[in-house]
């Protein structure tokens, strides 16, 4: 019976992916045919000649580059149309640049969060976590490009920085209290047709690498025990539906960024670099996901009590929060999406602080409540620094960027020990700590100490964003409507998806397989053979194995 | 013979060794091995829950010689493992009734 139960909770998931994957195909055939690219732009006004050589070698740099390399009809003789047009198309170029260079940042911030993750698991699952950091790059940014991105920007409108961005002009809205709430957006399915351009494209990746950041937080909260197709089916789930549509109300031109011009309230919810978006919304789904698994065997005692588990690598851990601080000057200046916003120095600046702050004060709570500075809680103080400033981080000053941090830092050990104590939730590397409640401290934050300095024209809104201690108390009650929209949505929609899938599907290997270790029986190899004892070994290779649903597989591996 | 078996605090390898080898012992046999004794372990925070170390590491050394250099050895031993505080490990002596080298088939003490 548990044979013929497993092989009826293993292969229907594989027909759902495919049907799932044949319509999205279908609707993208559809979406083509639909959405003509628009006819080539005008060439662009013939090239000037090309500069006469140097007739001397320039090392100092200061003769490099002049009125010669400004395209002109007449070279060297530039009208002041000419220029102006050189000026425009030269900010634009800065931009773009700016915002691809920081995604290549951000991107790299996939590699912190396997070493993290992996990091502070046990060497019998880190194939198993590994690759699932690692996979949910390739099937977030599929799932993104298929639908997330068009449901995220597909109604963002133009963006001054950056160009070409008014062709994403399509918004699903609704009326109430007469005004529009933005839903989702309907444009730039598979980037086809009219939003085939630059300045699409490079909002694009900016995006995608955020959200691939959001939709690798779980993998951490839910290591160790969650089977590798079920988070493969979640991978699609959050980059097309879930992150996309929260991502929208805020920084999508949807109805949260838009109460404060409909409604009054200050900026309408504003985050800068995405606490709540990212950050909170990857904490929260981790949090849905935890609970519906359940706590890993050996975390709880028969009396309730927890059990630590101690990670498997801190070295790995640490540089993999090391990297991830290092993206985060992608994460957060990058947000600007213009290198020519020069706020940027300040941003990152707060930034580095408030991730000082946050470990520094991890440290001496962890030192003199528990008598040892834990390492693995210092490198969750630094990343809760990161992420309770990432929504602050443009409108405070260097004072409150570093007291947001100092604060994050004390919350983040105080919540770990609270969620696995008295919420009785298992969260192998503190996920829910990190992103949940930091990113919730993080937007908060910014409805308290934003200091009017910057954030002029935000959403549409005239002056700069005040916080509550400085005259903006709506712009408070804009944050925390944001902050309850993120839980309610994203925990419900969340734990509604990991609720009907372990239902329908299953989501959780067989006790064996946990007790194992998920790296054979799940990917097949072992991350470490050298040093797994020799019994797993023979074990690896097919002798002796006990009857399990997962070794029940086995023969269709061999195939 | 004797078989002079030593459970010692990983960081006095060094120390023995050189001891035995500075008093002409020419080999012997070291494994990473973990246990307890009266202390029984001790007890770590991690992400502020307490947690027991049952098993601590230690190193085991085996040494075989003849029947005259056992208590010198075992000496040796111990003056060089000791530290004084809990957890220095101990030190078991047994009969040993046949040695044999392989590459040549020497028995008895020749073979050690």
């Amino acid at each position: 019976m548990k044979d013929l139960g497993s092989i009826a909770r293993t292969m229907p998931w594989r027909i759902a992916v495919a049907v799932v994957v044949a319509c999205l195909l279908a609707v993208g055939g559809w979406v083509f045919a639909q959405d003509k690219p628009p006819a080539p732009a005008a060439p662009a006004a013939p090239a000037a000649a090309p500069a006469p050589p140097p007739s001397k070698p320039d090392p100092a740099g200061t003769a490099t580059g002049g009125i010669a390399d400004v395209t002109a009809k007449t070279a060297g003789k530039p009208t002041l149309e000419e220029v102006a047009d050189f000026a425009g198309h030269n900010r634009v170029s800065i931009n773009l640049m700016w915002t691809l260079l920081t995604g290549f940042l951000v991107m790299f911030m996939q590699a912190g969060f396997a070493l993290v993750e992996t990091g502070f698991t046990r060497a019998k699952n880190v194939a198993h976590t590994m690759m699932m950091n690692f996979m949910i790059y390739a099937i977030g940014m599929t799932g993104y490009w298929i639908m997330g991105f068009a449901l995220h920007m597909g109604g963002l409108g133009a963006i001054s920085t950056m160009g070409g961005t008014g062709l994403l002009d399509s918004e699903f809205t609704i009326s109430l209290f007469g005004k529009d709430f933005g839903l989702f957006g309907m444009k730039g399915f598979f980037l086809a047709g009219s939003t085939y351009d630059v300045a699409v494209f490079a909002l694009f990746l900016f995006q995608m690498v955020f959200m691939d950041t959001a939709a690798t937080i779980p993998t951490g909260a839910m290591a160790e025990r969650w089977k590798f197709s079920s988070f493969v089916v979640f991978g699609f789930f959050l980059s097309m539906f879930s992150y996309p549509i929260f991502a929208n109300w805020v920084w999508g031109g949807g109805w949260l960024s838009q109460l404060g011009k409909n409604f009054g309230l200050g900026h309408g919810h504003v985050d800068f670099a995405g606490s709540s978006v990212v950050h909170m919304v990857g904490g929260v789904t981790a949090l849905a996901g935890a609970m519906v698994l359940g706590p890993r065997i050996g975390k709880y005692n028969k009396d309730g009590s927890a059990n630590p588990i101690p990670g498997h690598n801190i070295p790995m851990g640490v540089l993999g929060c090391f990297i991830l601080a290092f993206g985060w000057f992608g994460f957060n200046p990058g947000s600007t999406l213009a290198g020519s916003d020069l706020r940027i120095s300040v941003i990152a600046v707060n930034t580095m602080l408030a991730s000082a702050s946050g470990a520094i004060f991890a440290m001496f709570y962890m030192w003199f409540k528990y008598g040892k500075p834990d390492p693995s809680m210092m490198v969750n103080g630094m990343l809760a620094g990161l992420v309770a400033i990432t929504a602050p981080c443009g409108f405070v000053s260097s004072f409150w960027a570093f007291f947001i941090g100092a604060v994050s830092g004390v919350l983040v050990c105080w919540a770990a020990v609270f969620i696995e104590t008295v919420m009785r939730v298992d969260d192998p590397v503190g996920a829910i700590a990190v992103h949940g409640v930091n990113g919730a401290w993080g937007v908060l934050s910014l409805g308290l100490f934003s200091d009017g300095s910057y954030g002029d024209g935000f959403n549409g809104v005239e002056g700069t964003v005040r916080g509550l201690f400085y005259g903006g108390a709506s712009q408070f009650v804009a944050q925390i409507i944001g902050t309850v929209t993120c839980f309610v949505f994203i925990f419900g929609a969340s734990w509604a998806f990991f609720k009907v899938y372990d239902v329908v599907f299953g989501m959780r290997v067989s006790p064996e397989v946990e007790m194992e270790g998920l790296d054979v029986p799940e990917m097949g190899v072992h991350g470490y053979p050298e040093i797994q004892g020799p019994a797993t070994l023979v074990h690896a290779m097919g002798a002796s194995m006990p009857k399990t649903p997962s070794m029940a597989m086995a023969p269709e591996r061999s195939r | 013979m004797k078989k002079i078996e030593a459970i010692i605090k990983p960081f006095k390898l060094d120390d023995v060794k050189a001891a035995l080898t500075g008093a002409g012992i020419v080999g012997m046999t070291v494994t990473e091995v973990r246990g307890f004794g009266r202390q029984k372990g001790h007890t770590e925070m991690y992400r502020g829950g307490e947690y027991t170390v049952d098993f601590l590491p230690k190193m085991k050394i085996e040494i075989v010689v003849p029947d005259s250099l056992a208590d010198k050895v075992v000496s040796l031993v111990v003056g060089a493992a000791r530290t004084g505080s809990i957890g220095d490990g101990k030190v078991f002596v047994e009969p040993l009734e046949e040695a044999l080298r392989i590459r040549t088939g020497e028995r008895g003490d020749n073979a050690v």
